[in-house]
């Protein structure tokens, strides 16, 4: 049972970190907040079908 | 009209449909005050206005549902205790849910609150509603924050450590101590989830009796107050206020 | 009809602002079920959840205490706990809420609400980290002669005691051997045996529980241990390699590769530029500015200007095109 909860990947090693001028971000942070901006950018263009849509 | 008052031969309904209303009394007064301002159409409808046509609207229900997996596994391991997850891969199992469910709650409320701030939804008598879910929000921020003070474990270490001096800058270290885990771990599991529950219930009534916020008029219309809006072919499930 | 902001707008004698008020809407209805699109967002967000608690877990990095501290590192504990002793480390002049010490308090200019609220957690660091844990060790007769020549001694005669001691501490001839610290001789009066014996309890693991349990037994206020492991140097030095120091934005971040709490992204940057970079009242700066950028947005509703962003950036009309093409199409045809 306990075998089955380590996770797949380990993300206990040292942090990569990304410095660009006086920002220093996290590689997990920047990806979370770039995937946010994905999706938010998706969420906005993907076109909604209403159920059984028809004409209009 | 006499109150009645023999009750043997009497079903409970007819007792009470022979009553006269007491418009007076402070239920009753309640009651209509919550039934004019939420319907029980408005509090449930089955339909939307037709502008009611993007992803971007899904990120409000999403958020909710964050929250309620984010209570849902603070729950269990409230069940088994502080020490648990430290001790249990079940516990750490727990505690992962927990936490990737807090990741995924702020996710969504972000991406709602961009989509809301782009559709201005503040217009329309909705500044209630915009300023329900920028406290919402506020208040997450420091339900997370007592989260991660509860850990017990090097990062609480170090967030008590460093945060105290912001927090006593301000005089609320006098009250609100980082580095007593007791205290934080009850504003954690308590206060501050009921709070957080209070303030989306009212955000999301608030929603529900406003309605969804209509779009901007077309960049190529000058709105006039008498000009008429739209046409009038499906009736809106309740008239809207 | 006279919808309803209309007659608003006709109370209050105001005009449309497009920023501010909407036309109601006479407009098209589609079925919409509520219920099932939460109960479909909550299947999602389950499965994403547990998705990810699968593949990346939660970091537990095990906590620092006075034992791991003393045993890793004892010369930096002696060198922490001389300066709790003759009161000059950061806990020990830090102010309110812990103590009453001139000039500590920040302050924005006449604004001071550290100094208003006061002392709340009072801690004598000579007394609550140094002497009063080394009275709690049962038959020491030399710690207890000690202490009590030092408590007996009068005050200036302490402060050559512990000034002597804390220069030495600091040389580069300290050693650690075999459980002993061994100083360069000089006239430490009774400090020598009170720091020696303290580090001496703290490698044993007594310090931990005698901070812990001063007042009772059952502990859950972890301030005390807290503050004296934070006057160390050990625990900054493992959080600076984690990438947790406040001028390596580190609010952010979490121990590891995992995230951590990104939405502290503008709290932490007022840390990172001047003023409040190098200020001593940098943290009531920072707090300010960010309630009022909080009051903002907050009241955004209010705000000309701000709230016309929107409508001037033109986003709404992705979001909305599908709305704004079936209004064209009926225009065109009607």
């Amino acid at each position: 049972m306990g075998a089955s909860f380590a996770s797949l990947i380990n993300m206990n090693g040292p942090g990569h970190y990304i410095h660009w001028g006086i920002i220093q971000i996290s590689v997990a942070n920047l990806v979370l907040i770039g995937v946010m901006v994905l999706v938010f950018i998706a969420a906005i263009l993907i076109p909604y079908r209403r159920h059984g849509d028809g004409d209009r | 009209m006499t109150l009645r008052t023999d009750l043997d031969s009497d079903t409970s309904a007819d007792v009470v449909a022979d009553l006269p209303e007491d418009a007076d009394q402070w239920t009753a007064k309640l009651r209509h005050a919550a039934v004019e301002a939420l319907p029980p159409e408005r509090l449930m409808p089955d339909r939307q206005p037709a502008y009611v046509a993007s992803w971007i609207y899904v990120f409000g229900v999403l958020t909710l549902a964050s929250l309620a997996v984010v209570i849902v596994t603070g729950t269990v391991l409230a069940v088994f205790g502080p020490t648990w997850w430290h001790v249990s891969s079940e516990g750490l199992f727990v505690n992962s849910l927990h936490l990737w469910s807090v990741e995924v709650f702020f996710f969504t409320m972000i991406v709602h609150l961009w989509g809301k701030f782009f559709m201005a939804a503040w217009r329309g008598r909705r500044r209630a509603t915009w300023i329900t879910g920028v406290v919402s929000f506020v208040v997450s921020v420091g339900a997370a924050f007592t989260g991660y003070l509860s850990q017990q474990n090097f990062d609480s270490q170090w967030i008590s450590t460093q945060a105290k001096d912001g927090i006593n800058s301000t005089g609320a270290g006098a009250i609100f101590n980082v580095t007593n885990f007791g205290q934080m771990l009850m504003w954690h599991i308590m206060l501050l989830p009921l709070v957080v529950v209070m303030l989306v219930g009212v955000h999301v009534l608030l929603v529900r009796r406003r309605g969804v916020v209509p779009p901007f008029a077309p960049p190529d219309r000058v709105v006039r107050e008498e000009e008429p809006t739209g046409l009038r072919e499906t009736a809106a499930p309740v008239e809207q206020r | 009809m006279t919808s309803s902001a209309e007659t608003a707008n006709h109370r209050h004698g105001r005009h449309f602002n497009p920023d501010r008020d909407v036309e109601e809407w006479h407009g098209r209805y589609y079925p919409y079920d509520l219920v099932k699109e939460f109960l479909i967002a909550l299947v999602v967000v389950v499965l994403l959840v547990v998705v990810l608690a699968v593949v990346f877990s939660s970091p537990d990095e095990k906590p620092v205490t006075v034992k791991s501290w003393s045993t890793s590192n004892p010369i930096d504990f002696a060198q922490t706990a001389i300066t709790e002793l003759d009161g000059t480390s950061p806990v020990a002049t830090y102010g309110p809420p812990y103590n009453t010490t001139a000039g500590s308090s920040q302050s924005i200019g006449p604004f001071s609400p550290e100094s208003w609220l006061g002392v709340h957690h009072p801690i004598d660091t000579a007394n609550d980290f140094v002497l009063a844990p080394l009275r709690t060790l049962p038959s020491q007769p030399k710690v207890e002669a000690a202490v009590a020549k030092y408590t007996s001694a009068p005050t200036d005669q302490q402060a050559k005691w512990t000034a002597a001691y804390e220069k030495s501490i600091a040389s580069p001839k300290v050693s650690f051997i075999a459980g002993t610290l061994t100083v360069p001789t000089g006239s430490y009066g009774p400090v020598r045996t009170i720091i020696g014996s303290l580090t001496s309890m703290a490698r044993s693991g007594a310090l931990d529980g005698a901070l812990l349990s001063s007042r009772q037994f059952y502990g859950t206020d972890y301030t005390k241990p807290l503050l004296f492991i934070a006057d160390g140097t050990y625990l900054a030095d493992l959080a600076q390699n984690q990438h947790l120091s406040g001028d390596q934005w580190g609010m952010m971040n979490e121990t590891g590769n995992y995230p951590g709490q990104a939405w502290l992204w503008l709290y932490t940057f007022w840390y990172q530029v001047p003023p409040m970079n190098s200020s001593s009242n940098g943290d009531l700066q920072v707090w300010a500015i960010m309630m009022v950028l909080t009051l903002g947005l907050a009241l955004l509703p209010f705000i000309p200007g701000l709230r016309s962003i929107p409508r001037w950036s033109r986003v709404y009309r992705l979001i909305w095109r599908q709305h704004y093409g079936e209004l064209g199409g009926k225009q065109s045809s009607g």
